[in-house]
């Protein structure tokens, strides 16, 4: 499997990390060579079995729908990078 | 006080011998002379320790003390402490205060233990070695050229280099047993749900597990006395009648049936350390344990399935860290695409970065069937070895990990290496079972670790298994010369 | 060139539950920003979703109402994209396996009935909401709303006008609001539609390529946005040029839909089970339990009318037709009202009141009881039903009893069987010329007299009872 740098640039976007074109050609070595290994799959036929999800054969359980928590903005705002009127914020959202 | 036992310092507390406050400054001072030499602590707050050893003294005086009370435990990174920086070993956290408890956390604050302090790690859990922190390598206190393994790397030096009597460490792929095996301890990984995941910062959510890093297989006991438990705001938490992982810890393990699977002693299992397994195996023979030849056929795939599901969870359970609403920001950006791209190439390291590529990619369109599913199908088979194993035995035994510590460095520029430390551990995590590694030996006056895999729910035999061997062996009371 | 409309809607409701669909948060709508913003709204390291119970209720009653196979074991899926009203970077949402299967509604459009299929339902959280204008070239980020329940509703294309596709979203509307599970507060964003629109040439096997108008939060803009998309897709088509798929949105003040603005590509989503929640197992017993606590539905409460009260299908419709008529309609009946005069009195009169004033029934000053009361003055026979008409003008937003405005205006019939049949006499004695008539065919007589004796009475005689007499007396 070759990584392209197309297709470097495409995942890091994905993943909103930059890669500037040194990076990428490390990268994309590392993630071949790792990709290789993950190959090793294919050596195995699973058409017939159940993919697993989880370890135990356990079922979601529901909680009661009361409100337990409170406001906590002296706690939640402090720890913001950048906040005003109690708004998280950041460079404009274009829709 | 450094080579007292949990058990032995839960009677000498008790018994008067010393305060909760003598006890914790003493280790506190331990870390004063040592942490620098083996970096094995990220976050150490003298005045929190204190007071928590303070509040304990007046719960002993009052006489209701529980085991761990006025124990000062260490506490890896990776669990939300509130007010405590909690970093998860990166730079993205590094200005992260946590606003609430783990319940983790909460379990030992209600036990009445002290924290000691948050230890190092590699950075969100992804290594063996504990060489990608954002705080610098941890080293080995055995030999300090060499890594104490990881991703629990400050847990397992700080235990070993008698820093602190136990530590909370967490296991997504062997993150428990393999720094547990380099550093001598004996360390558990609990059945998938025991430990509650809440508050303990996510890598791999179906494969990550909170357990122990002590001394014995006794504190261990002790430790998941305290840890273990169902947890409603935890929906993967495992609803079932609390046990007590000391009360059987000494029963006879006469005719014990051990399984010893015939994958685990093929290539790449250092010759030396294959020796100290089988001298563990003569070991449990004489014990009275009789030992089976089982096959695990499907676990020279447990890495590249690993290597599929858990970047692939880790690529979505990291995209919160954006700094929007907390964490690291870059300084400098033009628009909000631009933030997200600088603060995340700036605020992770290469191996998580790498993760996270690896992780998109396996779950982007056209390659969730190929990859992902494919992986989860596999993760199957795995489980269904185990299945067909525990028919034929009751516990699996085995290395817990191919070599002994290696020179700091030595593997960290070659990804695919580094992944082999985790071959007798990952399909472990894969199947959701319980896995404990043990001192078994010294080679080159490195550890050598011996791996139990049981059942699921068998930790306490797990424990007193190992705990039997324990008592007939002195392995596990072994320390490094510089850290006596 | 003759064009077909194809569309289909995917609603957007708000589950009216007092906590988030993943935390205990409340879900209490003008609050102050982030006020409601808990550990796991914010998605702090480490935080874990556990699923609201009455969410699931929500669907599952969801599901019932559309005649919908509700899935034993759900599973709920990561859709993963970056946006800063999304703070953990997913969305929890549901992909294969919702928790509502295939169902369907019914609307009635220029009196046929079209069934519309709906495809599923699923649970999912809310996103949170961005300000702008807060500060230059930056957006501020409240995340109160981020993890309020949705149950997503998707139909099948099956709606073929702009008519019918307000017709079926108003429908909807008021379903889940009749089943109690949203409070259809449009303004609020309690319920959002977005449309998918598409042109065919008529007897075209294959659909055209469709575009999304996302985010319609009233019915006007449903019908302005539809009729202007349509008229654009038809121009372009005509033109030569070709549809591409995009995402777009309706601008109220210009009646146009525009291309959304983004930098990027079609989203990958990548989507996969949650592993952090486990399948969701919903048993029939649960379904059952839920099924015994529901009201009926409309229409089941329709066949009802019709089938014990007889009431037409029309008349049913308009009962039936959302909740608060519904349940007017049952407190009149609580009070012993006859079924067909409830029905009668809120389809005309009070409807015809309610409109003048434009507010609806919750509104009305005449409450049900008071209403129930001069209606059942009718029914025992103290005023004729002329002589209510007057006594509703007077009550209808006064603070008066319904006896007092009787009294009042002296509109107490004579039902007195003596004083009837006096002054029936009296009025056969004065009209032998028409009594003759009667007796020599002419049935027209009748009437003649009764409104003799209607005029007599000054309006107050029973005109039922005076018939009866009449009737009885003539007959000698």
């Amino acid at each position: 499997m070759k990584f392209d740098n197309d297709e470097i640039k495409k995942i890091a976007h994905l993943a909103r990390i930059n890669i500037n074109e040194n990076e990428a050609k490390k990268v994309s070595e590392k993630l071949e060579g790792i990709l290789g290994l993950i190959d090793q799959m294919t050596e195995v036929n699973t058409d017939s079995i159940e993919p697993m999800a989880h370890a135990l054969d356990i079922t979601q359980p529901l909680r009661e729908d009361k409100v337990t928590e409170v406001d906590m903005r002296e706690k939640s705002l402090k720890l913001s990078n950048e906040t005003d009127q109690s708004l998280f914020i950041v460079p404009r959202v274009i829709e | 006080m450094q080579n007292l036992t949990l058990k032995e310092l839960s009677e000498g507390l008790k018994q008067k011998k010393f305060s909760s406050l003598e006890l914790t400054k003493f280790f506190l001072n331990r870390l004063d002379l040592h942490n620098s030499s083996i970096n094995a602590f990220i976050t150490i707050d003298k005045d929190k320790s204190l007071a928590m050893a303070k509040r304990a003294d007046e719960i002993i005086k009052e006489g209701n003390q529980d085991y761990l009370t006025g124990i000062p435990i260490a506490q890896k990174d990776i669990f939300c402490a509130e007010g405590w920086k909690t970093t998860c070993g990166s730079k993205m956290l590094d200005n992260f205060i946590a606003p609430y408890d783990s319940t983790v956390i909460s379990k030992f604050n209600a036990a009445g233990a002290v924290n000691l302090g948050k230890t190092n790690m590699d950075e969100f859990a992804m290594g063996s070695s504990n060489e990608t922190s954002y705080y610098g390598n941890v080293k080995n206190p055995w030999d300090i050229k060499t890594v104490p393994g990881g991703s629990s790397g400050g847990s397992a030096a700080a235990v070993a280099g008698m820093l602190a009597p136990a530590a909370t460490a967490t296991d997504t792929g062997g993150s428990i047993r393999q720094p547990a095996s380099l550093c001598g301890l004996t360390g558990l990984k609990p059945t998938y749900g025991l430990v509650s995941r809440y508050g303990m910062i996510a890598f791999a959510s179906s494969l990550d597990q909170a357990g122990p890093m002590c001394h014995t297989a006794e504190d261990c006991a002790a430790m998941m006395n305290v840890m273990s438990g169902h947890d409603p705001k935890d929906s993967t938490s495992i609803e079932r009648e609390k046990e007590n992982y000391l009360t059987g810890i000494n029963n006879s393990i006469k005719g014990l049936k051990i399984g010893v699977p015939k994958e685990f002693f093929s290539e790449g299992l250092d010759s030396e350390v294959e020796k100290i397994i089988e001298q563990g195996i003569s070991e449990y023979k004489k014990l009275g344990a009789e030992i089976v030849e089982i096959s695990l056929p499907n676990n020279h795939l447990s890495i590249p399935v690993y290597y599929v599901i858990a970047p692939a969870e880790a690529s979505s359970n990291l995209s919160r860290y954006d700094g929007v609403r907390y964490g690291y920001r870059t300084k400098e950006y033009d628009d909000l695409m631009d933030m997200y791209c600088k603060t995340r190439e700036e605020g992770f390291g290469d191996e998580v970065k790498r993760r996270i590529m690896i992780g998109t990619y396996v779950l982007s369109a056209g390659y969730y069937d190929a990859y992902y599913l494919k992986a989860q199908k596999i993760r199957r088979l795995i489980s269904e070895d185990f299945k067909k194993a525990f028919e034929k035995c009751d516990v699996i035994l085995g290395p817990s990990a191919p070599s002994v510590a290696f020179p700091i460095g030595d593997k960290k520029e070659d990804p695919l290496k580094m992944y082999m430390q985790d071959v007798y551990t990952i399909s472990t995590n894969l199947a959701g079972l319980p896995g404990l590694s043990m001192p078994g030996g010294l080679m080159n006056n490195l550890p050598v670790g011996i791996q139990l895999i049981g059942n699921y729910f068998s930790e306490a035999k797990l424990l007193n298994i190992a705990h039997i061997f324990q008592t007939n062996t002195n392995w596990h009371n072994l320390t490094p010369e510089e850290f006596k | 060139m003759d064009w077909e409309i194809v569309i289909g809607i995917e609603t957007h409701v708000q589950l009216k539950t007092n906590s988030k669909i993943f935390s205990g948060a409340s879900t209490r709508f003008g609050e102050e920003p982030n006020a409601n913003a808990c550990l796991v709204s914010l998605a702090y390291p480490g935080v874990l979703p556990v699923l609201n119970e009455e969410a699931v209720n929500c669907a599952i009653k969801f599901g019932l109402a559309v005649d919908a196979k509700i899935t034993e074991h759900s599973i709920f899926a990561r859709k993963n994209y970056f946006y800063p009203d999304l703070p953990k970077g997913y969305q929890i949402s549901q992909l294969d396996l919702p928790v509502v299967g295939e169902g369907s509604l019914v609307i009635t459009v220029s009196d046929e009935s079209k069934s519309i299929r709906i495809l599923r339902a699923h649970l999912e959280e809310d996103a949170g909401k961005s300000v702008h204008g807060i500060e230059e070239g930056k957006s501020g980020i409240d995340l109160n709303r981020a993890g309020t329940p949705l149950l997503e509703i998707v139909t099948e294309p099956d709606m073929s006008s702009a008519e019918e596709a307000v017709t079926y979203a108003k429908k909807l509307h008021e379903l889940v609001q009749w089943i109690g599970i949203c409070d259809g507060n449009m303004q609020e964003g309690n319920f959002r539609c977005d449309v998918n629109v598409s042109v065919k040439k008529k007897g075209d096997k294959e659909l055209g390529t469709r575009r999304e108008i996302k985010n319609l939060n009233s019915f006007k803009f449903i019908k302005q946005a539809v009729d202007y998309e349509v008229n654009w897709q038809i121009e372009k088509l005509e033109d030569g040029g070709k549809i591409k798929q995009a995402t777009i949105l309706f601008d109220p003040d210009s009646g146009e839909t525009r291309e959304m603005r983004s930098k990027e590509e079609a989203n990958d989503y990548r989507y996969f089970p949650d592993p952090d929640l486990l399948p969701l197992v919903i048993s029939q017993e649960k379904i059952n339990n839920i099924k015994s606590k529901m009201y009926e539905l409309p229409s089941e409460m329709k066949s009802r009318l019709v089938k014990e009260f007889d009431l037409t299908n029309y008349d049913a419709d308009g009962i039936t037709s959302n909740i608060d008529v519904a349940n007017y309609f049952k407190e009149l009946l609580s009070f012993k009202v006859n079924a067909k005069l409830a029905s009668n009195w809120i389809l005309t009169n009070l409807f015809s009141r309610l409109n003048e004033s434009d507010i609806d029934i919750k509104s009305s000053p005449l409450k049900a009881n008071k209403l129930a009361e001069l209606i059942l003055r009718i029914e025992d026979k103290t005023i004729s039903n002329n002589a209510a008409k007057k006594v509703f003008d007077e009550i209808w937003d006064q603070d008066k009893s319904v006896d007092d405005v009787i009294e009042q205006l002296g509109l107490k019939q004579i039902s007195n069987e003596n004083e009837i049949v006096d002054i029936l006499n009296q009025v056969l004695q004065d009209n032998e010329a028409m009594v003759e008539e009667y007796k020599s065919g002419k049935d027209k007589a009748f009437n003649a007299l009764i409104g003799q004796v209607m005029k007599a009475s000054k309006g107050k005689a029973n005109p039922g009872q005076v018939s009866q007499l009449l009737k009885e007396k003539l007959k000698n």
